[in-house]
């Protein structure tokens, strides 16, 4: 199982150190070429106008889309989940629009307003997950199917999962918060491997129940 | 629930979101926009590019705030400005009109001889320039959240980041080879607190990004100093002092992204125009060289 990490720009080096020191084998994407035989992408922070234009020049759109109806888990991080938007506030054109959801870029202000804070992740367990927020988007819709993982004190959705795709508002690879890797490595594990069920077999002996 | 602003991590961090991209320098906000569609990641808010400030003469300070603003509202990416060096209140000025990243800056005109900004004492992250090790430490021991190297601003000529770049990525190397007894010594030759030099020494890097500029003017070059560590560039003249500004600065960012792919660089590199107009270092009074600025 190999998970990619898209490396146009942007934090793409903390997202491979951390999958590295779980164990998950992980290599930098910048080309359609790099996205064969992936379990899993992250989209990592940087500026999404940047990765956008990237994205587009070299080719990437469809693949990355092929890859996560395939079933593969996709998990953007602040400009990752802009590019991940079904809809952008400012009427930008979505990139990959795999999330039913409104973004707002620059949220919470210029670099000025920047900020850590802990918040409560219930699918990742009891304790907190600290969020590191530079320049963040913020989640102004969430879809039908969309589940909220994380909202800040006011009530802002930081964090959300449509099914193999999930999405944070905030940096957890520069936290050294390992949990939200762990899930994605998880998910990508099931989608190389599908395991137990998919491929029972029959009893040498018996035959099959009427 | 506990917010904190203006963090370490906060200031570090955007520094690491710039990572494999390139700042531009830009004189309006015409310009600016140019390069936000270029796909720059930032923009260096400024008056005059630095080649103009080299043929121009005279001193050189912070930026008219008009000028800095009209650029705040044109993009959407950050917008970086810089203030003299040891000039604190250009500094208190560019973080009260709100810009993401002021940049200590050699190419303007020194305002203390002897002293840089205290860089801890404010809210917004500041970027440094360095020719070595030691100063990078310096800065960053006075507050700096990401650092460059000088190069020779305005030049065109890629050779002084060059050296600069191989010195700190050398004297990393060799400090990462030490045993931890003789860093006291290699601290005392550096001219650098201990404890920065302890962690170099453990981590094999610098703890703040580190990106080059002075002298970047084609894609060649963003990809040669990419190859040689650089974590991103700064390209000040090179862009808008170049025949076609928007498609050299569309190649610059496709080189800097695809650094070590050369096929791709030999692509965007075609039929570019003429890169801007260099100027041997050598040629330079030692008087009028930049990267001598800053201790």
């Amino acid at each position: 199982m190999r998970v990619g990490v898209l490396a146009l720009q942007g934090a793409f080096r903390e997202h491979l150190d951390l999958l590295g020191r779980l164990g998950v084998s992980a290599v930098a994407v910048r080309l359609p070429e790099h996205l064969a035989g992936l379990s899993a992408l992250v989209l990592p922070g940087g500026e999404s106008t940047t990765m956008r234009k990237l994205i587009d020049r070299w080719g990437l759109r469809d693949p990355i889309l092929d890859l996560a109806r395939a079933g593969a888990p996709i998990f953007g991080t602040c400009a990752g989940m802009i590019l991940l938007a079904r809809d952008i506030s400012d009427g930008d054109e979505p990139v990959l629009p795999l999330l039913d959801i409104t973004v707002k870029r620059n949220a919470f202000g210029r670099q000025l307003d920047s900020f850590e804070a802990d918040m409560a992740v219930p699918v990742l367990g009891t304790s907190a997950v600290h969020g590191v927020f530079i320049r963040a988007p913020v989640i102004e819709r969430v879809g039908a199917r969309v589940d909220v993982l994380a909202t800040l004190d006011d009530d802002r959705v930081v964090a959300v999962r449509e099914g193999n795709v999930l999405a944070t508002a905030f940096h957890p690879e520069l936290a050294s918060e390992t949990r939200f890797h762990r899930l994605v490595a998880t998910m990508a594990s099931a989608f190389a491997e599908p395991g137990e069920g998919t491929s029972r077999k029959r009893h040498p002996t018996r035959r099959a129940a009427r | 629930m506990d917010i904190d602003t203006s963090t370490w991590v906060t200031k570090t961090g955007l520094a690491q979101m710039l990572k494999g991209g390139v700042i531009m320098d830009v004189v309006t906000a015409d310009q600016a926009r140019i390069a936000e569609d270029a796909g720059a990641v930032a923009v260096m808010a400024l008056e005059r590019v630095p080649a103009d400030i080299r043929a121009s003469g005279g001193v050189a300070r912070m930026s008219d705030p008009l000028l800095i603003t009209q650029i705040m509202d044109a993009v959407t990416i950050p917008v970086m400005a810089k203030a003299r060096i040891g000039h604190f209140v250009e500094a208190q000025v560019l973080e009260a009109l709100g810009v993401d990243y002021i940049d200590e800056s050699e190419v303007l005109t020194p305002a203390d001889e002897e002293h840089h900004i205290d860089k801890h004492a404010f809210k917004v992250p500041f970027v440094c320039g360095c020719r070595d090790l030691g100063e990078a430490l310096r800065r960053i021991s006075e507050g700096a959240a990401m650092i460059r190297t000088k190069g020779e601003a305005g030049t065109g000529n890629i050779v002084e980041a060059v050296r600069q770049l191989r010195a700190v990525t050398g004297q990393i190397r060799r400090l990462s080879t030490m045993r931890e007894d003789e860093l006291f010594v290699a601290a005392k030759e550096l001219q650098a607190p201990l404890e920065l030099v302890q962690q170099v020494a453990r981590d094999g890097k610098l703890p703040v990004v580190d990106f080059v500029a002075g002298g970047i003017s084609t894609p060649s070059d963003a990809a040669l100093v990419m190859q040689l560590g650089a974590e991103g560039v700064f390209v000040g003249s090179g862009i808008f002092k170049s025949e076609d500004p928007a498609r050299m600065a569309d190649a610059v960012v496709q080189a800097t992204t695809h650094f070590d792919d050369a096929k791709i660089i030999a692509d965007v590199s075609k039929g570019l125009g003429a890169p801007m107009r260099g100027l041997e270092s050598t040629a330079i009074p030692v008087a009028e060289r930049l990267a001598v600025r800053g201790w």
